[in-house]
C-alpha cells in the first residue's frame, strides 16, 4: 500500500526525522491560509506539492514554489485540477520553502536475493533514484543490514562519509539513517526513502520529501497504518473486490477473467493475449469456492462496460469444480448477464460440475487453450 | 529417489486441529504420508482422527515421536512463531503453507534457520509431493503420477495445470515442489534445481516462474553453469502492469526489474526451453529427452 508524502513525513517525524513545517490543503483557500500561517515566522515562501501516488510529480507540474499566500492559492487551484499519470490530485501539501545547497538520497528496501534490508544512499539526491542507478550507478552506495542487530552506528557513519566531508554533517546524516531504518521496521514498510535530504546554505540537514510503501501483509496487525489507505486513489471496483476478499486488478481489455490462483490467473491473461485478445482484469477468487465470491466476482467484472466476454478458468484441486459450478449458476440467476460466458473447469469433481452447468444451459470446457480461444473470439464479436 | 522428502519422511503437522490443518492432514494420511504427530497448543493429549497424537509444543512432539519434517497450517499471525518453534526443536525440513507473513518477519526467520541448518519451503506455497511416496502440503495427489520429471514452481494452481498436462501425457513426476509466491522464501529455484540435478531418478526439470525479483535469472545462470539435465520453463505475468502486486506478494514488477520478458530471455539464453503456454510443456520435453 502506497502512502502519500504527507503521511510518510508524519510517520518519519514520529521517529525524530525533521522536515520543514507543512500542512495539507484540499482547496486553494486552505492553501492560502496555511501559507499565511507558515509565513509568519519566515520568509513567507512555500512549496505547493501534489499529493498523488505517482512518480514524476515535478515534471508534471505538480510541485511549485509560491512567493506569497496569494500565489500559493493560485498554484493550489491549478495543481488540484491536475491529473498525474491517470490519478486526479485531490490534496496538496503546503510546506515552508528551504534554501538548498546540496541534496542527498537515503532509502531502505528489502533485497529479495540477499533476504535482508538494504540501505541505499547517494550524493546525487533530488532526482529519481532509478535514473541515478541507470546513469551513474557508482553514485549509489549500498549496505546490507543484519536485521538481528539493525543498522549499527559505525556502519551509518561510514555511509555518511560517502555523502559529506564535514563530520558534523556525517553524524547528522548517520542519525537520520538510523531513524529511517527504525521507521522502516517500525511501520512495516517495503520501501522507505528520503529524497532529497537537503543541506541548507548554513549546513543543516533537513528532509524535504519522503516516500513509504507498506507491505500489505503488515496491515492486519497495524490498524493505524491500514487506516491511512486513500480509497480515492483506487478504482472503485478494486475497493469492492478487496472487501469481498478477491484479488483484483483492472486492465483495459475486453476479456473478463475469473480464475482460481494468482499464477494461473496471470497465465490465463497471458494466453488471452497470445490468442490475440486483451484481458480486462486480473482476478483470483482464491482457494475457496464460496458461491458468494463467485457472485461478487461476476458483479465486478460485469460492471466494466468494456468487457465483451467472460472467461472462467478453474483448476480444481482443493477447490471443487462442482462448488464453483453452483456459484456460477447462482450468480447468473441473480445477475442478468449481457455478455457471453466461457467456462473451463478441470480437476476435482469435474464431471459433476459439467452436469450442473449443462443442466443450467451452459456449456463447459475442460481444455484451457480451447476456452481462451473461444472467449477471445466471442469478445471480438466472432461466434 | 526424490528430493527433500520420501518414504523415510516422518511428518509433524503444526495447526493439525484447525480447519485447513485437519482437512489437509486427512488428505496427506490418505495419500500415504507418515504423519507421526500434530501440534496445537492447549490440545496436547488428544488423538487426531483417533490415531495421530497431538502435543502442546513441537519440542514435546519431537521428543516423543521423532519426526524429521514439519508442515505449518497456522494463520499468518502465528506462522512466524511456528517456523521458529520447528527450527528450534531441530526439524530439518519445514514446509510453511501459510500466506500473508510480513516480509520483514521473514528477514529475521532466514538467519535463524540458517544457523540451525534447517530447510524452509515456502511460505505461501502449496508444499511438495513425491508421487506415490509422500505428500506434504496441499498439492492434489490425484493429478500426479510417479515418474522422472522434476517440477519446481512459485505458484499453486498454475503448477497443477502443468502437472495435469504432464500426467495426461505419461510424464510422471519424481518430485513437485512449490517454493512459494512471497518476496522472501526459504528455498530458491537454484536449491531445487541443484537437488534435481543430483537426483538419480530425475531426468528433466520443469521450472515455473513469474514476474518479480530475479530468482529466475539466477536460476538461468545456474542451469547454464551447473546442469546437464534438460530444463523447460514457463514465466507467468507477461500482461501484468508494472508496479502492481498480482495476487502473490512477490509477483510485482518494480522499476525495470522482474519483467516476464527479461526472465524469458534469460532462460532462452541459458538453453532452457521456454513455453509460450502451459500446453507447450510436453512437446518441449519430448524434444529434449
Amino acid at each position: 500500500m502506497n502512502l502519500h508524502e504527507y503521511q510518510a513525513r508524519e510517520l518519519l517525524q514520529r521517529y525524530g526525522i525533521s522536515f520543514p513545517p507543512a500542512e495539507v490543503a484540499a482547496t486553494p483557500d486552505e492553501a492560502r491560509a496555511i501559507a499565511q500561517r507558515l509565513g509568519k515566522g519566515g520568509a513567507g515562501r512555500v512549496v505547493v506539492k501534489a499529493q498523488v501516488h505517482a512518480g514524476g510529480r515535478g515534471k508534471a507540474g505538480g510541485v511549485t514554489l509560491a512567493n506569497s499566500p496569494a500565489e500559493a492559492a493560485e498554484h493550489a487551484a491549478r495543481i488540484l485540477g491536475l491529473t498525474i499519470r491517470g490519478l486526479a490530485v485531490r490534496k496538496v501539501l503546503v510546506a515552508a520553502a528551504v534554501d538548498i545547497a546540496s541534496e542527498s538520497y537515503l532509502g531502505v528496501i528489502v533485497d529479495r536475493a540477499a533476504q535482508r534490508p538494504v540501505l541505499m544512499v547517494s550524493p546525487a539526491g533530488g532526482v529519481d533514484i532509478e535514473e541515478v542507478a541507470a546513469r551513474s550507478p557508482e553514485q549509489i552506495h549500498r549496505l546490507g543490514v543484519d536485521p538481528r542487530y539493525g543498522l549499527l552506528a559505525h556502519q551509518a557513519i561510514a555511509l555518511g562519509f560517502r555523502l559529506y566531508r564535514d563530520v558534523t554533517q556525517v553524524r547528522a546524516a548517520a542519525d537520520v539513517m538510523q531513524r529511517l531504518y527504525a521507521a522502516f521496521y517500525g511501520v512495516g514498510a517495503s520501501l522507505a526513502e528520503i529524497n532529497p535530504l537537503a543541506t541548507t546554505p548554513a549546513g543543516r540537514l533537513v528532509a524535504l520529501d519522503a516516500k513509504i510503501v507498506i507491505d500489505d501483509s503488515e496491515l492486519g496487525r497495524r490498524p493505524e497504518i491500514a487506516a491511512l489507505r486513500d480509497l480515492s486513489t483506487e478504482a472503485p471496483a478494486e475497493e469492492r473486490a478487496r472487501a469481498a476478499g478477491l484479488s483484483f486488478i483492472k486492465l483495459n481489455g475486453s476479456v473478463g477473467c475469473c480464475v482460481n490462483g494468482a499464477g494461473l490467473a496471470m497465465a490465463t491473461m497471458d494466453l488471452v493475449k497470445l490468442y490475440g485478445g486483451a484481458p480486462a482484469n486480473f482476478l483470483d477468487i482464491g482457494g475457496s469456492s464460496n458461491p458468494e465470491k463467485v457472485v461478487a466476482a461476476l458483479e465486478i467484472i460485469t460492471g466494466d462496460a468494456a468487457v465483451k466476454a467472460i472467461l472462467f478458468n478453474i483448476f480444481g484441486g482443493i477447490t471443487r469444480c462442482d462448488d464453483v459450478a453452483n456459484g456460477i449458476v447462482q450468480a447468473t440467476t441473480q445477475l442478468s448477464l449481457k455478455v457471453p460466458l466461457v467456462i473451463r473447469l478441470t480437476g476435482t469433481n469435474e464431471a459433476e460440475a459439467v452436469e450442473i452447468l449443462t443442466r443450467a444451459g451452459f456449456s463447459a470446457l475442460t481444455d484451457m487453450d480451447e476456452a481462451v480461444q473461444r472467449a477471445v473470439a466471442l469478445a471480438a464479436g466472432r461466434p | 529417489m526424490s528430493i527433500f522428502i520420501g518414504q523415510s519422511t516422518r511428518l509433524l503437522v503444526q495447526g493439525v486441529t484447525g480447519r485447513d490443518g485437519s482437512f489437509h492432514t486427512r488428505q496427506m494420511i490418505g495419500y500415504g504420508t507418515k504423519v507421526v504427530a500434530g501440534v496445537t497448543p492447549g490440545k496436547g493429549g488428544e488423538l487426531f482422527e483417533g490415531v495421530v497424537p497431538v502435543y502442546d509444543t513441537v519440542a514435546d512432539a519431537v521428543r516423543e515421536t521423532q519426526p524429521n519434517a514439519a508442515v505449518i497450517y497456522v494463520p499468518a499471525a502465528a506462522a512466524v512463531s511456528a517456523i521458529f518453534e520447528a527450527a528450534d526443536a531441530g526439524l530439518g525440513l519445514i514446509v510453511c503453507i501459510t500466506e500473508g507473513i510480513p516480509v520483514l518477519d521473514m528477514t529475521r526467520v532466514t538467519p535463524f534457520l540458517h544457523e540451525r541448518g534447517a530447510r524452509l519451503i515456502g511460505p505461501n506455497c502449496p508444499g511438495l509431493i513425491s508421487p506415490g511416496k509422500c505428500k506434504i502440503g496441499i498439492i492434489p495427489g490425484n493429478i500426479c503420477k510417479p515418474g522422472r520429471i522434476g517440477v519446481v514452481s512459485r505458484s499453486g494452481t498454475l503448477t497443477y495445470e502443468i502437472i495435469h498436462q504432464l500426467s495426461g501425457h505419461d510424464f510422471g513426476q519424481s518430485t513437485c515442489v512449490g517454493i512459494g509466491g512471497d518476496p522472501i522464501v526459504g528455498t530458491s529455484f537454484i536449491q531445487c534445481l541443484s537437488a534435481f540435478q543430483a537426483d538419480a531418478e530425475t531426468d528433466a526439470v520443469v521450472l515455473i516462474g513469474e514476474i518479480g525479483g530475479t530468482d529466475e535469472q539466477q536460476a538461468a545462470e545456474f542451469v547454464q553453469r551447473a546442469m546437464t539435465k534438460p530444463v523447460v520453463g514457463f514465466i507467468a505475468g507477461q500482461t501484468a502492469p508494472p508496479g502492481r502486486r498480482m495476487g502473490h506478494a512477490g509477483a510485482i514488477v518494480s522499476g525495470a526489474e522482474g519483467t516476464a520478458a527479461e526472465k524469458m530471455a534469460a532462460l532462452e539464453r541459458a538453453g532452457v526451453g521456454v513455453m509460450q503456454r502451459p500446453a507447450d510443456v510436453v512437446p518441449l520435453l519430448k524434444e529434449r529427452l
